[in-house]
């Protein structure tokens, strides 16, 4: 049976119902927060959906079912405008989100990165602030989302079983003295909360066919509309959100799957729609009384973008390895992730273990590159082992998410630009998570290590960000916009500093803390 | 090019043909017959020869099957259905081979590859290295000769070898964890 087929409906005129934009883990998690709490949910989603018998063993092939492919443009100077300009994100447009191709490294963000301001200092060409929240506020909500994601290595839950690209990583981190270990990964170790435990099939990126990774897809959204108080309609696309006179919202502005325009009335709206289609229609949105847009009396709408430091780190040795085998993501180091400025930056990063499968690593070893040197690498996909470096970047003003008039999605609709420069911190400290994860496989034997420079973005991050004052952010601690009160913003566009850690369990703490919060002012007649 | 000759081209029935060099190799395994044949529908027999050759040199694996190389070429001729595409191709071939004084097939492989160097950039030499980094990696002949298991692996390899590396000490089990149950 269809996930939607006998779901609650609710009327595009009930004015009662809070309206959440995106399935993933922000809106997700929030959409079935709410409804546990007996408030009417319309979820608004604007991909399909699929199940997990729909996914694929086979990139390509499922890169073209689940990614968002509606024009993007780039600009900036970081390399992925030059490699992949149209396709500045890897993120999903499906129910679910992006929680479909996440890894699951779920890690807490450190106590100081809250308060990077405070920690780093201010830093020359950088926006950094104190988020307005402290890590000891979201505590008790990081646990609740570990326990309800199921993250190993948390809760009495074991660790997975290390695979061979984890065996590589594992032996040259021992002859440096760094902790490795499987990780934190929100993919189940052993069967649990009705969910297999993880097959090693190694086809994270493209949907876990088993179920045993974490996804809104078969654990918030089904939960949700089984209390009778929340409907998903997946292809959904919003086009914008209108509000009255006193600037309240009042109702959302959708296409249906017919290409059919809605309008869904709404008591109160969160955007959960990813870091760069958050802004978008924030400012897409603006209308004679927000000229610049939604909740934008700050300027800062699509600012700060981050996408994290990232980078890959690959290396061939003379035995084989197969590191396709198994999860994708699951071997950590984090002893490079806390703040230490002598080492010519400020902030910190993770190594993880990563694998692409042949037709990927073809596609993402060196963009744009041919030749021997090329060939070479890829004549030894077998013997080879990889990891992913990602670390905190720094939040710009000119890092952003503006609209592109000359460009339009099907619905007529500007579509959004992506302007990226890497700061100077970014820089020094890929170059030192490249020296140490090449160090790390040289120690365990490689006959030659290769960087591979980033893949498009599935860390979007800041664009709404938190704010304690109004003027430096579009958001307040909870995620409720400082200019419009019913107007909330649900998804990693919060954040307010990167951070080094993968976002996702931070997302889905804030969601369940957001839930929460925006359930007792809807009771009290707040919003 | 006329639609007339378009036609007859289909018509006349183009095809890439080869035999597998290799008779021991993974792909041999895999194939029924040494000898292998690929239709083309809009380039003729020596335009896909040509750009099967450049892509040698673009993504040169010297022990790699020219079958596998044939898959680029398959998706050109179909991308070339375009006729923007099918202008491209043609005229590529045509000015490579005018570059070489005639017939740049004809030359020794590291004179062709000066001449492959000289188009490096260009559209036509962009048009069959953006195809090929897709269609010469996302098959089954070339995952056999990777040693890449593709949708085999669909369903986990639990119990068919994602730990079996054996040549580095094993993870203590702290580290590492169980497998399931």
């Amino acid at each position: 049976m269809s996930l939607t087929e006998n779901q609650k409906t609710f009327s595009h005129d009930d004015d009662n119902v809070v309206v959440v934009i995106g399935s993933g883990a922000g809106g997700g998690t929030l959409a079935n927060g709410l409804a546990q709490q007996g408030i009417n949910t319309v979820v608004l989603e604007a991909g399909a959906l699929h199940t997990t018998a729909d996914f694929l063993a086979d990139e390509w092939a499922s890169f073209g079912q689940l990614a968002w492919l509606d024009p993007r443009t780039t600009s900036g100077s970081f390399r992925l405008a030059k490699d992949f300009a149209g396709l500045p994100a890897w993120i999903v447009k499906a129910v679910g989100g992006t929680t479909i191709h996440w890894a699951g490294a779920s890690l807490r963000l450190q106590p100081h990165e809250f308060k990077a301001l405070t920690n780093y200092g201010a830093v020359k060409g950088a926006n950094l602030l104190d988020w307005p929240i402290s890590y000891d506020e979201l505590t008790p909500y990081y646990a609740n989302a570990e326990d309800r994601m199921g993250v190993t290595r948390t809760n009495d839950i074991g660790g997975l079983p290390g695979n061979n690209n984890f065996k590589v990583m594992h032996a040259g981190a021992q002859k440096l003295d760094y902790n490795c270990n499987t990780g934190h990964m929100a993919i189940n170790s052993q069967p649990r909360d009705g969910r297999l435990a993880c097959q090693q099939r190694g086809f994270c990126f493209q949907g876990c066919r088993f179920g045993a990774k974490w996804s809104t897809l078969y654990t918030e959204l089904p939960e949700g509309i089984a209390t009778g108080h929340m409907e998903l309609r997946p292809e959904s696309h919003v086009a914008r959100i209108e509000h009255n006179e006193e600037g309240r919202i009042t109702a959302v502005i959708y296409f249906d799957k017919d290409g059919k325009e809605q309008r869904q009335k709404a008591r109160v709206v969160a955007v959960a729609g990813n870091s760069i289609e958050t802004p978008r229609l924030l400012l897409n949105s603006a209308s004679s009384t927000f000229p610049d847009g939604l909740a934008n009396s700050s300027g800062q709408v699509g600012r700060n973008y981050m996408r994290h430091m990232t980078g890959s780190v690959y290396a061939t040795f003379e035995e084989p390895v197969h590191m396709y085998r198994g999860t994708t993501m699951a071997g950590i180091i984090q002893d490079e992730a806390h703040h230490d400025p002598d080492r010519g930056f400020v902030g910190g990063y993770e190594l993880e273990t990563l694998s692409l499968g042949l037709p990927f690593m073809a596609a993402f070893l060196n963009p744009g590159a041919w030749g021997r040197e090329f060939t070479h690498a890829m004549d030894q996909y077998d013997h080879m082992a990889g990891m992913w470096l990602v670390g905190e970047d720094m939040p710009r003003e000119t890092n952003r998410i503006t609209l592109n008039t000359d460009a339009r999605d099907l619905f007529g609709m500007p579509v959004a630009n992506v302007h990226y420069d890497d700061h100077d911190n970014d820089i020094a400290m890929r170059e030192h998570a490249f020296e140490r994860g090449e160090a790390i496989y040289n120690a365990a034997g490689a006959v030659e290590t290769i960087r591979t420079p980033p893949y498009p973005s599935t860390h979007n991050l800041g664009t709404c960000r938190m704010s304690a004052s109004a003027q430096d952010g579009v958001c307040n601690g909870i995620g409720q916009t400082h200019d419009i009160p019913n107007l909330f913003i649900s998804d990693g566009s919060q954040f307010t500093t990167s951070a080094a850690e993968n976002p996702t369990l931070t997302i889905v703490a804030l969601a369940l803390r957001q839930a929460e919060k925006m359930g007792q002012m809807i009771k009290q007649g707040a919003v | 090019m006329s639609l007339s000759r378009r036609n007859f081209l289909r018509n006349s029935r183009n095809f890439l043909v080869g035999t597998l060099a290799f008779s021991n190799g993974a792909i041999a395994l895999l194939a029924p017959s040494r000898a292998w044949s690929m239709p083309l529908n809009h380039l003729t027999s020596a335009e896909g020869e040509t750009i099967l050759k450049v892509t040698r040199h673009i993504f040169p694996h010297d022990t790699l099957e020219d079958a596998v190389y044939a898959f680029v070429v398959k998706d050109l001729d179909k991308a070339a259905s375009d006729d923007a595409v099918h202008n491209l191709l043609t005229e590529g071939v045509k000015d490579l081979n005018q570059r070489a004084g005639g017939d740049w097939s004809s030359l020794s492989a590291s004179e062709q590859f000066r001449y492959v160097e000289e188009i490096a950039g260009a559209p036509f030499f962009e048009a069959i290295r953006s195809t090929a980094v897709v269609s010469l990696y996302n098959n089954e002949l070339a995952f056999a000769h990777f040693g890449y298991e593709g949708a085999a692996g669909d369903g986990g390899y639990l119990n068919a070898g994602f730990d079996d590396l054996d040549w580095l000490p094993a993870p203590s089990p702290a580290d590492s964890g169980v497998k399931p149950g």
